[in-house]
């Protein structure tokens, strides 16, 4: 459950941004997890709302992108989805296909209020 | 309302810290991997082995992370390598600024080579980047051989796969074939050890692959070492006086192995 510490990095960083651009109201953080990740976004959504409740963020919401495991062929350049462990080439077939994607854990955006 | 992008890592603050440590372990040439496994799976055990067959002369540092308790440090310490335990309190993972912390008073240039030992979970540690060289995954076969598919992030994540408590497998219904088949699946072209912490059987297929690892990492740290070394004389005195320590200042300082 390291959903807690990530969501108070969020909250964190938040923070840092809104300094940055002179203190508006931020209304919603956006993230994206990747398949990879290791993060789950339902546990990452409870943290998040126990930790914002009550504090100078409240009531910022968080919206999660889910973003799946893509592939590159190394032989034909297609670039894939991976669904269900399949990593070879649906394309040409090769197996020799590498991972370009899919472990993200980033801040998407803000959505500010204009002032 | 305006939607400013943005584009940063959410643990971009853990990403700094350990990029920095990864800095200092390849300009002082510091191996450093990553050990991370479910709870039981036989990290400490797989250390114990390890230390066992260094020989006294080497330069090897351990820290190891636990909710609670030094048990492992005191387990660990026994090999008279210079050990300090990590005591989370609570936390899951281990991450880059506790690690920072653990070494603040290290005089990098003394050990070459440093083992940390993650807390027992297959999901959190894994999103941490502590600055190490690679993650190594134990996994026990008195678990489920779909664990790479039920925690792919750690695989994936992993250059290496141990394969663990080999010789339960008589008594256990885990399929071996199926579990390398799954990790490879998740993560193509890791390589794996199967071995016993309990026989010994493949211990030395895991300490060859650490030898070799470590020769490579080296060639990493030559081709972007400065010319000029900060720490051209590490400190004399090893080994003896290696401590458990929880929060006090660990005995690391002490080492100066090869040099007795």
């Amino acid at each position: 459950m390291h959903e807690l510490s990530i969501a108070n990095a969020i909250l964190d960083a938040v923070r840092e941004e809104r300094a940055r651009l002179n203190g508006p109201r931020v209304i919603k953080v956006g993230v994206r997890i990747g398949a990879l990740a290791g993060v789950d976004p339902e546990a990452l959504s409870f943290g998040f709302e126990v930790l914002v409740k009550d504090t100078d963020l409240d009531p910022l919401r968080l919206e999660i992108e889910s973003t799946s495991r893509r592939h590159e062929c190394s032989h034909c350049g297609h670039v894939f989805t991976v669904v269900d462990y399949q990593v070879n080439c649906p394309d040409c077939g090769s197996a020799d296909t590498r991972c370009i994607g899919g472990d993200e854990l980033e801040l998407a955006y803000l959505e500010v209020e204009e002032s | 309302m305006s939607r400013l992008p943005l584009e940063k890592k959410v643990l971009s603050e853990n990403d700094r810290i350990a990029g920095r440590l990864r800095e200092r372990f390849q300009q002082h040439q510091v191996f450093c991997l990553n050990f991370i496994s479910s709870p039981g799976a036989g990290k400490t055990s797989l250390l114990e082995r390890t230390l066992e067959r260094f020989s006294p002369s080497e330069r090897v540092a351990l820290l190891t992370g636990d909710i609670q308790t030094d048990n492992d440090a005191r387990r660990l310490a026994r090999f008279g390598f210079p050990v300090k335990q990590i005591t989370t309190g609570g936390t899951c993972h281990l991450d880059a600024r506790m690690i920072e912390r653990a070494l603040a008073d290290w005089p990098l240039g003394s050990p070459d080579t440093l083992l940390i030992e993650n807390v027992g979970n297959l999901v959190c540690p894994s999103s941490y980047d502590l600055g190490e060289a690679a993650k190594v995954v134990v996994l026990s076969v008195a678990e489920g051989e779909d664990k790479p598919l039920k925690y792919p992030a750690i695989f994936f994540k992993s250059e290496l796969l141990v394969l663990n408590k080999t010789d339960l497998l008589p008594y256990v219904s885990f399929d071996l074939g199926k579990a390398r088949e799954y990790a490879l699946q998740v993560h193509p072209g890791m390589e794996i050890v199967e071995l016993s912490c309990q026989t010994g059987a493949g211990l030395d297929d895991w300490m060859k692959w650490l030898a070799r690892r470590r020769e490579s990492a080296k060639d990493v740290a030559r081709a972007s070492r400065p010319l000029l070394r900060e720490h051209p004389t590490p400190e004399r005195g090893r080994g003896q006086d290696a401590r458990a320590t929880t929060g006090e200042t660990p005995a690391l300082h002490r080492l100066a192995p090869g040099q007795e």
